[in-house]
């Protein structure tokens, strides 16, 4: 079968120590069997690693962070798209999902196609919003509240037990061993994601991971559960394994049945001593390690791309179990000039 | 005692849980017996292998025995129903 050529945008080209998945995603569209393509890398700062990857990227825009609004980013999308005709864009950032999301009628009057989770999907899967969405869908969540200032985690502390987890409504988790340590959080996380901060209870046991795509019709098109066997201060997996599993698929397979999940995401869950298993957040996109569930035989983010373009996607039913992803730091070395161009141009 | 059916082993004495994604190491011994229980040998007709092939106490071989199945347990590798 010939392949179909695509141009296609792609955020999340922060290859860092705390890693976006769009250089994982373009891997995954360069070794696709069904499209060749064309990489619009969409970067928001000037040294996303991403950006200087000319073998995986074609062409690289600056976009203007979420925080401008919904207008600033269709002007230069419209002015982006003027230039390459993008047929697909994949977002990978919870961050800018929402303004991405606003304008999906916008995008596809443009041309664009995308595949993302629905307004009411991204917000009600919300850590702080956790609770009733374990209770709706019918999962086992942890406890968690939501605090809006300093006083919060002083009164609603005296309802949980330490230690608990003090996270960011979009990234960022630390644990909080004693009401000192949970100020000192709150204003860490605060500072940089914004109010509310979410106070979760600790859940020990071992962190186990669902990378999945729904086609928002209540259809699981593909999931690769891992565990994290390397982690890094931040709490990203360094290095990780793919499990065989049956009940994490089941779980994230309901999941995707009850809510009709639309696009990519990653479930993540705690599975206790006791066996028991708790979701403790949904992510509402495809997650870094994406390339080793392509490694292991779902190339997910092709299938992303077939769905957001309304071909037909056969759904995934195996994978390889025991494949093992290590990532590493590379020194990629560019010419100042590069650097130049795009901080001054926004692209190049 | 069965191993549980997903377990992989190999030659060299590396065991691998591919639910759980541990993987652990075994000595010789370790595998010889690993290997037996996968053919689904009884322990007496293990220990009596072990027995035969080594210079060992069977008191003190079925102490040894004894605790290298409390760590299978331990580490969930065995299959308790079975």
């Amino acid at each position: 079968m010939d392949k179909i050529n695509l141009t296609i945008g792609v955020t999340g080209l922060n290859n860092t120590d705390n890693p976006g998945p769009g250089v994982p995603v373009i891997r995954a569209l360069r070794e696709s069997h069904a499209f060749n393509t064309r990489i619009i890398g969409l970067a928001y700062e000037n040294l996303e690693p991403g950006i200087y990857m000319k073998d995986l990227v074609d062409k690289v825009y600056m976009l203007p962070y979420p925080t401008d609004g919904t207008e600033a980013l269709l002007q230069r999308i419209s002015y982006i798209q003027s230039k390459e005709s993008m047929d697909v864009l994949i977002p990978n950032f919870d961050a800018e999902l929402f303004t991405f999301m606003k304008t999906e009628a916008r995008l596809k009057e443009m041309g664009i196609h995308t595949f993302m989770p629905t307004l009411l999907q991204y917000e009600e899967r919300h850590k702080s919003q956790l609770p009733a969405y374990g209770k709706k869908y019918g999962m086992r969540v942890p406890k968690s509240v939501e605090l809006f200032s300093l006083e919060d985690v002083s009164q609603k502390s005296e309802k949980y037990d330490f230690p608990y987890m003090i996270k960011g409504k979009f990234y960022d988790a630390y644990i909080a061993g004693n009401i000192d340590q949970a100020k000192s959080y709150f204003h860490k996380v605060s500072a940089k994601w914004g109010l509310p901060v979410i106070m979760q209870e600790y859940i020990t046991g071992t962190e186990v991971n669902v990378i999945a795509l729904g086609d928002g019709k209540g259809n699981m098109i593909g999931a690769v559960p891992m565990k994290k066997q390397y982690i890094t201060d931040k709490g990203k997996a360094w290095g990780g394994i793919t499990l065989d599993d049956p009940v994490l698929l089941e779980t994230t397979r309901q999941i995707i049945e009850k809510t009709k999940w639309r696009g990519g995401m990653e479930v993540e869950m705690i599975r206790t001593d006791d066996n028991e298993l708790y979701v403790i957040e949904i992510n509402p996109r495809i997650p870094a390690w994406a390339y080793l569930a392509v490694a292991a035989g779902q190339n997910l983010p092709e299938a992303l791309v077939k769905l957001a373009l309304g071909l037909p996607v056969k759904p995934f039913t195996e994978y390889s179990k025991g494949k093992i992803f290590i990532r590493y730091s590379w020194d990629l070395i560019i010419d100042f000039n590069d650097f130049q161009k795009f901080s001054t141009l926004g692209e190049s | 005692m069965k191993i549980k059916a997903n377990i992989a082993n190999s030659q060299d004495g590396f065991v691998f849980d591919p639910t759980t994604g541990d993987s652990f190491s075994l000595n010789q011994t370790g595998i010889e017996i690993i290997e037996m229980m996968k053919q689904n040998l009884k322990e007496e007709e293990i220990k009596s292998t072990i027995l035969e092939k080594y210079d060992i106490d069977s008191n003190i071989l079925d102490r040894f025995y004894l605790d290298f199945l409390s760590m299978l347990k331990q580490f969930n590798l065995v299959d308790l129903n079975g």
